[in-house]
Formats: C-alpha cells, sequence, structure tokens
C-alpha cells in the first residue's frame, strides 16, 4: 500500500503548513486523503500505512481515527447517503426523508445494500439547517430534499456507476 | 432597510474574484492598517468598536487581543474559527461561501494586529467544497501582494493556510480546536492557561469566530468609533443570523442590533413570519445551546417590554426568563412542533459529541438521551421529569468546557417552559407514541400575536 507519486506531493505540502517538528499536524489532512485513495474507510492497514508514512505511533493515528465522525472504519457503499437527523432538520422533514430512502432502498441508518452501492447514515447537523432536510453526498451537500429529488439522486448515482463499469 | 456591514456586496456578481472584490473597494483595510496604523493603533480601533466575539461566547474581541502574550523570540498565531457546528448555525459558512475575500482580508489585517505570520482556519470537515473557495482567495491574495513576504512593503509577512477537521462538534471549542489542529483528539483543555497565554504548539493564540475577525474589516476602514455607533448599548454594529424552522424565509440575515424580535421574525425584510399559516409556538433565538423560549416570553419580555435582538435584550431576565445571543442560530418552531421530541434530537446531539472526558457530561448526556426518549415515545414515568431536571441541574458547571452547560440548558429550559407539554407524553403515552401531539398546539394559546 502506498500513495501515488501526486498524492505524496500532496502530503509534503501539507506537511510543509506546519512549524518544523509539527508535522503531527498533517495527520488529520493526511487521513483524508487516505480514505480517499483506499476505498473510501480506514482499515487497520492505511492506518498503519499513514503512521509510517508520518513517523507517528500507530496507536496515535487510531487515537485520532476513532474520534471523528467522517473516518469510516467499516466498509461503506459506493455512495453515502449521510442525511442529517438534528433538531432544526427535523422541523422541516427530516424524519420523512430518512424514512423514504429506507424504504426506497431497503437499508436502515448504518447499512449498506447487497449490491455494496449505496449506504445510509444518520448525521447530526452539518451546518446546512435553514436549506432542509438535507444530506451529505461526497463533497456536496445535497438541500432542499422531497421524495422527488431523492428519487432523482438515486437516479443519478445509478446511472454514475453505470456509466462506470 | 437595516445597514448591512458584511454582507453589503456579497450579491455583487463576481464578488468571489479577487479583480472584483478589490473593485468593491476590498482590501482597503490592509493597506490602512500596513501603511499607516501600528498594531497597537488597529488594536485600539476593535476596543474602541466594542465588537464582541461572533462565535457564541460575546466575548469582548479587543480586550482578548488586549490579553495576547508577547515574549521576544515566540511566534504567536491567530487561529480563526470555521468549525460552525451548533445546530441551528450556518451563518459562517454563508459568509465564506459568497463573499471570501472578507474574510482573507480580515485575517490580514488582524495577525497585523497580533503579530502572527501564520495564521490558521479551522474549517468544519464536511464544508468540503468551502475550502477550494477559501484557497482560491487566498492564492489570489497571494498574487496580487497581500498575503506572503513584506506584504505593500511594510515589512508585514503572513501566510494563512486552512486545516479541515474531519466532524466533531466539540472542535468548535478552542482548546479542543488546537488539539485537533495540533493533529489529535479533539479533547478540550483544562483552563488555565488560556490559548493566549500557551495556546497552538504552546506559543499565545487569539481563536476568533469567522464573523468575528470579517467585523474588523468595517472597523478599520471606517474607524471604531462609527462601528459602535451602530446598535444599543453593549451590543454594537451588526449580527449574521442564521434563521431556520418553520419560517417563510429561512436563510442568513445580516441585523443591526437596534431591532425588535418580533421584527426580524414577522417583516418581509427578514423571515416573513411563520411558513403555513401556523402560529408561533417558541424558539431557540441562539443556537441550540441556549434556553428555549415560548412565544410569549420570546416576544416581551417579563416586565412586557418589547424584546430586541441584542445580546442583552435576548437575555433580559436570565435563564427564568431570557435566552442568549450565542451564536445567532435562530430556530423557529410552529404550533405542530414537539418540544419533547425537539428536546430529544438535541440531547442525541451532545451525547454524539460528548468527547467523553468528564464523567457528567459523559454520562449525563447519555442519560437525557435515554429518558428523553423515553418520554417521547410515550415510555416515560412522571418522576422521569424530575429526574432530568436533577440530571442537567448535576451536569451544569461540573465540567471541563462548557459542553456540559451547552447540554444542561437546553433540557432546563424545555422543562422550565413547557413541563405540561412532558406530563401530557406521560398521561397520554398512546398519542405520544403516534406522534399525535394534542398539546403541541398550547403554544399558540400564549402566543403574544
Ligand atoms: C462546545 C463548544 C462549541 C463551540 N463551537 C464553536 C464554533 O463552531 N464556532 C465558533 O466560532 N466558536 C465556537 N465555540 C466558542 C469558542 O470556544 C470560542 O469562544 C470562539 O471561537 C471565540 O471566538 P469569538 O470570541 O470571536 O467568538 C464553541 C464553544 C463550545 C464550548
Ligand atoms: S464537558 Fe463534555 S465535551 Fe467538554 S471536556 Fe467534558 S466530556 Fe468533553
Ligand atoms: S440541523 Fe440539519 S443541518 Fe443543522
Amino acid at each position: 500500500m502506498t500513495f501515488t507519486a501526486e498524492k505524496l506531493k500532496e502530503v509534503a505540502e501539507i506537511v510543509s503548513r506546519y512549524p518544523e517538528g509539527k508535522h503531527k499536524s498533517s495527520l488529520i489532512p493526511v487521513l483524508h486523503l487516505a480514505q480517499r485513495e483506499f476505498g473510501g474507510w480506514l482499515s487497520a492497514e492505511t492506518m498503519d500505512y499513514v503512521a509510517s508514512l508520518l513517523k507517528l505511533e500507530p496507536i496515535e493515528v487510531y487515537e485520532v481515527a476513532t474520534f471523528y465522525s467522517m473516518y469510516n472504519l467499516k466498509p461503506v457503499g459506493k455512495h453515502l447517503f449521510e442525511v442529517c437527523q438534528t433538531g432544526p432538520c427535523m422541523l422541516n422533514g427530516s424524519d420523512d426523508i430518512i424514512k423514504y430512502i429506507y424504504e426506497r432502498l431497503g437499508i436502515k441508518p448504518g447499512e449498506t445494500t447487497a449490491d455494496g452501492l449505496f449506504t445510509l447514515k444518520t448525521v447530526e447537523c452539518l451546518g446546512a439547517c435553514g436549506y432542509a432536510p438535507m444530506l451529505q453526498l461526497g463533497d456536496h451537500y445535497r438541500e432542499h430534499l422531497t421524495k422527488e429529488k431523492v428519487d432523482a439522486l438515486i437516479e443519478e448515482c445509478s446511472k454514475q456507476t453505470a456509466a462506470q463499469n | 432597510m437595516g445597514r448591512k456591514l458584511l454582507l453589503d456586496k456579497a450579491h455583487v456578481e463576481g464578488i468571489r474574484s479577487f479583480e472584483v472584490y478589490r473593485r468593491e473597494g476590498g482590501y482597503r483595510s490592509v493597506e490602512k492598517a500596513l501603511k499607516t496604523m501600528s498594531p497597537d493603533q488597529v488594536t485600539e480601533e476593535v476596543k474602541k468598536s466594542g465588537l464582541r466575539g461572533r462565535g457564541g461566547a460575546g466575548f469582548p474581541t479587543g480586550m482578548k487581543w488586549g490579553f495576547l502574550a508577547k515574549p521576544e523570540g515566540v511566534p504567536r498565531y491567530l487561529v480563526v474559527n470555521a468549525d460552525e457546528s451548533e445546530p441551528g448555525t450556518f451563518k459562517d459558512r454563508y459568509l465564506m461561501e459568497f463573499i471570501p475575500h472578507l474574510l482573507i482580508e480580515g485575517i490580514i489585517t488582524s495577525s497585523y494586529a497580533l503579530g502572527s505570520k501564520c495564521s490558521y482556519i479551522y474549517i468544519r470537515g464536511e464544508y468540503a467544497w468551502i475550502v477550494g473557495i477559501l484557497e482560491q482567495a487566498i492564492a489570489e491574495a497571494k498574487n496580487n501582494g497581500f498575503l506572503g513576504k513584506n506584504i505593500l512593503g511594510s515589512g508585514f509577512d503572513c501566510e494563512i493556510y486552512i486545516q479541515r477537521g474531519a466532524g466533531a462538534y466539540i472542535c468548535g471549542e478552542e482548546t479542543a480546536l488546537l488539539e485537533s489542529l495540533e493533529g489529535k483528539r479533539g479533547n478540550p483543555r483544562i483552563k488555565p492557561p488560556f490559548p493566549a497565554v500557551k495556546g497552538l504548539w504552546n506559543c499565545p493564540t487569539v481563536v476568533n469566530n469567522v464573523e468575528t475577525i470579517a467585523a474588523v474589516v468595517p472597523i478599520i476602514n471606517d474607524g471604531g468609533e462609527e462601528y459602535a455607533k451602530i446598535g444599543i448599548g453593549k451590543s454594537t454594529g451588526t449580527k449574521l443570523i442564521s434563521a431556520c424552522g418553520n419560517i417563510k424565509k429561512q436563510g442568513v440575515y445580516e441585523i443591526e442590533m437596534n431591532i425588535s424580535v418580533e421584527e426580524f421574525i414577522f417583516s418581509d425584510e427578514y423571515c416573513g413570519g411563520i411558513a403555513n399559516g401556523r402560529q408561533l409556538k417558541a424558539c431557540i433565538p441562539g443556537g441550540s445551546s441556549v434556553p428555549i423560549l415560548p412565544a410569549n416570553l420570546l416576544l416581551k419580555t417579563a416586565k412586557g417590554e418589547s424584546r430586541m435582538m441584542t445580546y442583552e435584550g435576548l437575555a433580559d431576565g436570565g435563564f427564568q426568563t431570557g435566552s442568549m445571543m450565542g451564536s445567532g442560530g435562530f430556530i423557529v418552531m410552529d404550533d405542530r412542533q414537539c418540544v419533547v421530541r425537539h428536546t430529544y434530537t438535541l440531547a442525541r446531539f451532545y451525547r454524539h459529541e460528548s468527547c467523553g472526558q468528564c464523567s457528567p457530561c459523559r454520562e449525563g448526556t447519555g442519560w437525557m438521551e435515554k429518558i428523553l426518549l423515553n418520554l417521547e415515545t410515550g415510555k416515560g414515568k412522571m418522576s422521569d421529569i424530575d429526574l432530568l431536571w436533577d440530571i442537567q441541574r448535576r451536569i451544569e458547571g461540573n465540567t471541563i468546557c462548557p459542553l456540559g452547560d451547552a447540554a444542561a440548558w437546553p433540557v432546563a429550559a424545555a422543562i422550565r417552559h413547557f413541563r405540561d407539554e412532558f406530563e401530557w407524553h406521560v398521561t397520554n403515552p398512546d398519542d405520544a407514541q403516534r406522534r399525535n401531539y394534542g398539546l403541541a398546539n398550547y403554544g399558540a394559546a400564549m402566543s403574544a400575536g
């Protein structure tokens, strides 16, 4: 397991943002890179690789990886639907949206479809309360969700996967 | 129309680019500060402005800057808090997304005042697309000589770096943020020492909210005294309010701190009233951590005066009959909404976000969540309400960081003002289970309307 030369350059750039000897600060950004590069989750192997790359003890990496909610410690589907369920979103119908996704895909929060395409996860406030209900998909938010928009989103993801195969 | 100091240019076509931003008068504060003022004079203007921290605590910014230790030969840091994770709050996102150069300009001017040659923006990890917007703005500022070495020939060097978090509300607490920026778990530190003395990598550090730093730009451009003329008393200037819930027009509004809550909710310039022809039941006016208020106490203080959208106005009456400005996350509930259910989601949020260091917070948030879920689903007992009260009381004030208080206050206020709604869930378990909130309408009767 290793990053490509291009990603290694990115790691070096990240490390250069901190003073001499403070390279541990690069751990959180580098874990983001690693999760993206190595299958969308952080396996023990991936964490050990990051530890050796940044010259940290493996435990320093595990401690951090297990603290932050954006790191997946188990494999997830190709498309991860992270639906906000906190109060302000609830006031505008997030419960119904979560239920609808469950009905459409047959997965409860925390589960992945049998074909490995979709994972449903409930998350806490993502700073989009005024655009509720909402979900995060990759690096972007999908806001003002309706059942129709959820349908379109599932379609969009399925097409994208089909195009890649 | 209220005056806008931060968002007045946010909708100018192309304002995200350096060229347009500069044409609209951007980066004047950097020129003025670096060419005509000493760092201490910049701090002095911020003191005069009366600006208070916009992250939630409302601490006077100039005073905070004045506390920064300046030992010889030790670097100092400005860290901008863009973690924005308090439910109901989405104002910093708006500012960064639509007018990113305003934040970058504010950081350069503030870094000059504080002597920070290397400043960091710590942004919540989920705001991934905003990182690209800010990086672009930083690169443009650098290409135009406003960042890097010897800015505008002043001899001042400054770099700005962005650090993305990875999902943790607690990293908005300033010492947890510093731990996270050092590459560790976001466990808050015991204070003292305060960051102003020992912050990032043990060096003197100022942590300020995005909106606070952006407000430095108009303060330097127009002078602190001019800024202080806006608002009422110690609530000077403008404030960004992110309004959400059951209102007609959700969104981010910049208000002068001299309008009433009633005007903010019902006038067309702001929220436009309650959506779907419903009635106002309750509101959490400053982000999920501050006390909820029923409609009558929201619109009028206990003394019967019109409640104002200022730090003092929202806090009028203390925790008995008032609330707080907090982060400006304004959550409005209509008469269909269930306070027990809403409070349950907040308790779940705090349990999820507790870092686990202090037993009262770690255990207490879990208990509160469980009891509230039982009540919400019709499985609660009358004694649970008193138990909840007891638990929140034991958390408050007994923890390392204020997350414990933040978890306790919403529960306390919900019971204080909506006890009969909690009791209804016990006496009507079947209806509660079916989420048929018979009593949810009772707030309407109290509406000052
Ligand atoms: C649990 C918790 C979460 C916080 N989250 C944020 C946040 O997301 N953004 C923020 O600016 N301040 C947040 N704060 C407040 C910061 O600790 C700190 O007071 C603030 O960044 C100081 O900046 P200001 O003086 O400009 O407001 C939080 C505090 C606590 C206790
Ligand atoms: S109060 Fe809660 S979040 Fe804050 S340090 Fe203690 S356990 Fe952690
Ligand atoms: S409550 Fe869902 S984004 Fe804030």
